[in-house]
């Protein structure tokens, strides 16, 4: 056993309005700088829909995340070692800038210059990369927002295998959610196992994957390598970004800028310990079903005093210990078993959850077999947990019903209490719960207090580094480890454009 | 003056490619990349990449080996110069021609694709047509040495090269005679050297350095990074003690029983 500790996440999407605030901070703090435009390390997809980048799940396509071969072994779906060098000069994996999309921005000075006219002047889009007019935008960051388009398109989404899948086309029978996405910090990042160079690594402390700028070189193996789509070629820097869980917030004991500006408090991070040395078996079980089983084992019991002793061993500090007692994330992926991975069967063992949507019963409630006190089955939900199994345990429906199950359960519950003022522990019987789980889930799932969605120690920086050698650090300046803000050229080149920034800021 | 480029300045040229590229990689690391355009346009990159890289790489070995070979070791092996330059001539014009078609095939792309010109740096453009240039300059030297087949131009050149190694003060005099289109060959080869860490052809040494690295030195697939001034003792390693499950310690009854 060698214990490590990893912020997870989990988002509760029954409680996401799809609002995207989490992916406008981000984007106002991450990526409004040249070469990015287009890039999202958070966004928030429609579901039912292609997704941003389009059909980023299909990986017959994008030949992303990891297979087990067939003589058993782990390794990239975009192959092996030697698979991956030999398309270092052209990948065949790596989407264009069209698959996301062509980033543009308004004429908005034209409606101030234009000359007087019988017309009211329009701002019409341009290109940010050309500077040149574009006719038609053909495709934005959030294209299929509230299922925008026809849905002979957004049925092609590949979380629709296996379900019938016609009469969702249908304007009654019609369902949505949203689904945010940023990137897993996985277990196995098939991103860090792509790149030729070595530039990508997970952080031993907390788990969070990052791109060495200084070390990438441009190969773009990790922009394909990546199941979920979530590391972005900087076309003006030549580099590739990725989500940094916001590391300098995390270190401090703060919250991501997602996570903080949730509106619908939908959020949590917490640590998870870990076994280091199940990962690759866990990642490498034959059946994609079982994948899901096999990474909850993966997480070591925070109480148990063989891995608290065992972490202390392996360097984890004690705040951290208490921090994995108390996560939140703990609690709903391991204890209520109501949150699970996004797409497991990519075998990176990704470290964002999911707790599956409820949605209406509509049917159900037609059919008059709504009474008072009996609890619907959640087959009879709008989405199909088909759909829901596909996405987040690989088509196994057993644990999305479960967990659906108890959220049922949970709401019957505290509406008996509340309501009529009758604590029914029946309710929570029938669904393995205690009375006094589902109040302690009622807490933390929907009341979800800043406290206890945030359960992040700080990290221990002083016992392993000089602060004053790490006084210059920055995020993504477009600059060689400088700490000034500014990116003049050097001899050795300059960025494609230069950075533009505030008068004050130079 | 033909003393001076073909005595001189292969020095400077290498001098300016090895310090340069060294300073380049020490003080700014974050400018050391392939400068992929790959993202913005698909079309034309695939088969004008493969082709140019294809080709440039095998005439990289070929004239890494055709020129530095030693000539006392071709003849200990018994290979005739005259065999060597046929060798030259065909497995260099074919290599030559997919670099050459593939090179201006990017060239088109980057000159004619809205995306790719609005986005290039002045150096990305003028590298690109500059080893065009070459590339056309080394196809015809197939002509010339077609009239030498017997390889006596391509000694020259040979001595010439080993001549630079070994620090020959003689060294240009042995290209004294050779075509014009040979000398031309030579002198913008030596002014790429130049350019070489101001381009951004410095990806060229990573191009080499990351197969070794991903291929031989990474066992695995994963990296991480500790912070830790000193690693974890491993499991393996004698330092670590085992994990036992931690016996509860004998709690003292200090309750007399009653």
């Amino acid at each position: 056993m060698r214990v490590r500790a990893q912020i997870g996440m989990v988002l509760n999407l029954d409680k996401c309005i799809g609002c995207h605030t989490c992916s406008v901070t981000c984007k106002n703090v991450w990526t409004s700088r040249d070469g990015v435009e287009y890039a999202w390390f958070n966004n928030v997809e429609t579901k039912p829909g292609l997704g941003y980048p389009t059909d980023w799940e299909n990986q017959k396509r994008w030949n992303g995340g990891w297979v087990r071969t067939r003589s058993g072994k782990l390794q990239p779906k975009q192959g092996a070692k030697w698979r991956i060098l030999a398309n270092i000069f052209a990948n065949p994996s790596l989407p264009e800038i069209d698959d996301y999309y062509e980033p543009f921005d308004f004429d908005h000075d034209h409606l101030k210059s234009a000359p007087e006219m019988e017309a009211f002047p329009t701002a019409r889009p341009y290109s940010k990369i050309t500077g040149e007019r574009i006719e038609k935008i053909q495709k934005g960051p959030n294209w299929e927002e509230i299922l925008g388009g026809e849905f002979e398109k957004r049925s092609q989404d590949y979380n629709f295998e296996g379900v019938q899948k016609e009469i969702y086309g249908q304007y009654e029978n019609t369902f949505m959610m949203y689904l945010p996405r940023l990137c897993e910090h996985c277990l196995n990042p098939a991103c860090a196992a792509s790149c030729p160079s070595g530039a990508i690594y997970k952080r031993e402390e907390d788990g969070i994957v990052l791109i060495d700028q200084d070390k990438c070189r441009g190969w773009r193996m990790c922009v394909s390598g990546c199941p979920y789509k979530k590391v972005y070629y900087n076309w003006s820097t030549g580099k590739s970004e990725k989500c940094t869980l916001c590391y300098p917030r995390i270190e401090s004991g703060n919250p991501t800028v997602c996570s903080e500006t949730c509106v619908g408090r939908i959020r949590y991070l917490g640590v998870m310990l870990y076994d280091a040395d199940k990962i690759e078996a866990a990642a490498n079980v034959p059946d994609e079903k079982r994948l899901y089983d096999a990474q909850l084992d993966v997480f070591l019991d925070p109480n148990d005093p063989v891995v608290i002793e065992t972490a202390r061993a392996d360097g984890i500090p004690e705040d951290w210990i208490k921090a994995a007692q108390n996560s939140p994330v703990w609690k709903m992926a391991m204890d209520w078993k109501v949150a699970f991975p996004l797409h497991p069967e990519y075998r990176t063992l990704p470290m964002v959850w999911y707790i599956p949507p409820l949605s209406p019963i509509q049917n159900a409630a037609e059919a008059g077999k709504l009474g008072a006190g009996t609890m619907p089955n959640v087959r009879d939900l709008r989405i199909p947990v088909r759909y829901l199994a596909n996405m987040l345990t690989a088509g196994d429906e057993a644990p999305v019903v479960s967990a659906l199950e108890r959220m049922m359960a949970m709401r019957a519950y505290m509406r008996a209490k509340t309501v009529d003022g009758v604590i029914d522990e029946g309710i929570a019987a029938r669904v393995g719960l205690s009375g006094r789980t589902i109040e302690d889930m009622f807490r933390i799932m929907s009341i979800a207090d800043y406290e206890d969605r945030f359960v992040i120690p700080t990290t221990h920086r002083e016992e392993v580094e000089n602060a004053y050698d790490i006084r210059t650090g920055e995020g993504f300046t477009d600059c060689n480890s400088c700490s000034t803000g500014t990116s003049k050229g050097s001899l050795f080149g300059k960025p494609k454009r230069p950075l533009n920034m505030a008068e004050a800021m130079k | 003056m033909h003393d001076f480029i073909f005595g001189i300045y292969p020095y400077i040229a290498l001098a300016v490619l090895l310090i340069g590229s060294v300073a380049r990689y020490e003080r700014d690391p974050f400018t050391w990349k392939s400068s992929s355009s790959q993202l913005l346009r698909r079309r034309q990159l695939i088969l004008g990449s493969i082709l140019f890289h294809a080709g440039v790489l095998t005439i990289f070995v070929g004239h890494f080996f055709g020129l530095l070979t030693p000539l006392w070791l071709l003849e200990a092996l018994h290979i005739p110069h005259e065999a060597k330059q046929i060798i030259a001539m065909a497995v260099g014009g074919i290599a030559g021609v997919m670099a050459l078609a593939g090179g201006l095939i990017l060239l088109h792309r980057r000159t004619a694709d809205p995306r790719i010109r609005a986005t290039s740096n002045p150096m990305d453009t003028a590298i690109l047509a500059i080893l065009d240039l070459q590339l056309m300059l080394g196809l015809s030297t197939i002509f010339v040495s077609a009239r030498h087949i017997d390889g006596s131009e391509m000694v020259k050149f040979m001595e010439w090269a080993q001549g630079i190694f070994t620090l020959d003060p003689n060294a240009a005099s042995y290209t004294a005679g050779a075509s014009a289109i040979f000398q031309a060959h030579v002198f913008l080869g030596l002014t790429i050297f130049v350019l070489f860490p101001f381009s951004r052809l410095v990806h060229i040494v990573s191009g080499f350095a990351a197969p070794l690295r991903y291929m031989l030195t990474r066992t695995g697939w994963q990296i991480v990074r500790t912070r830790r001034r000193a690693a974890l003792p491993t499991h393996a390693g004698p330092a670590r003690r085992p994990h036992a499950a931690p016996v509860p310690a004998a709690r003292p009854i200090t309750k007399p029983a009653e």
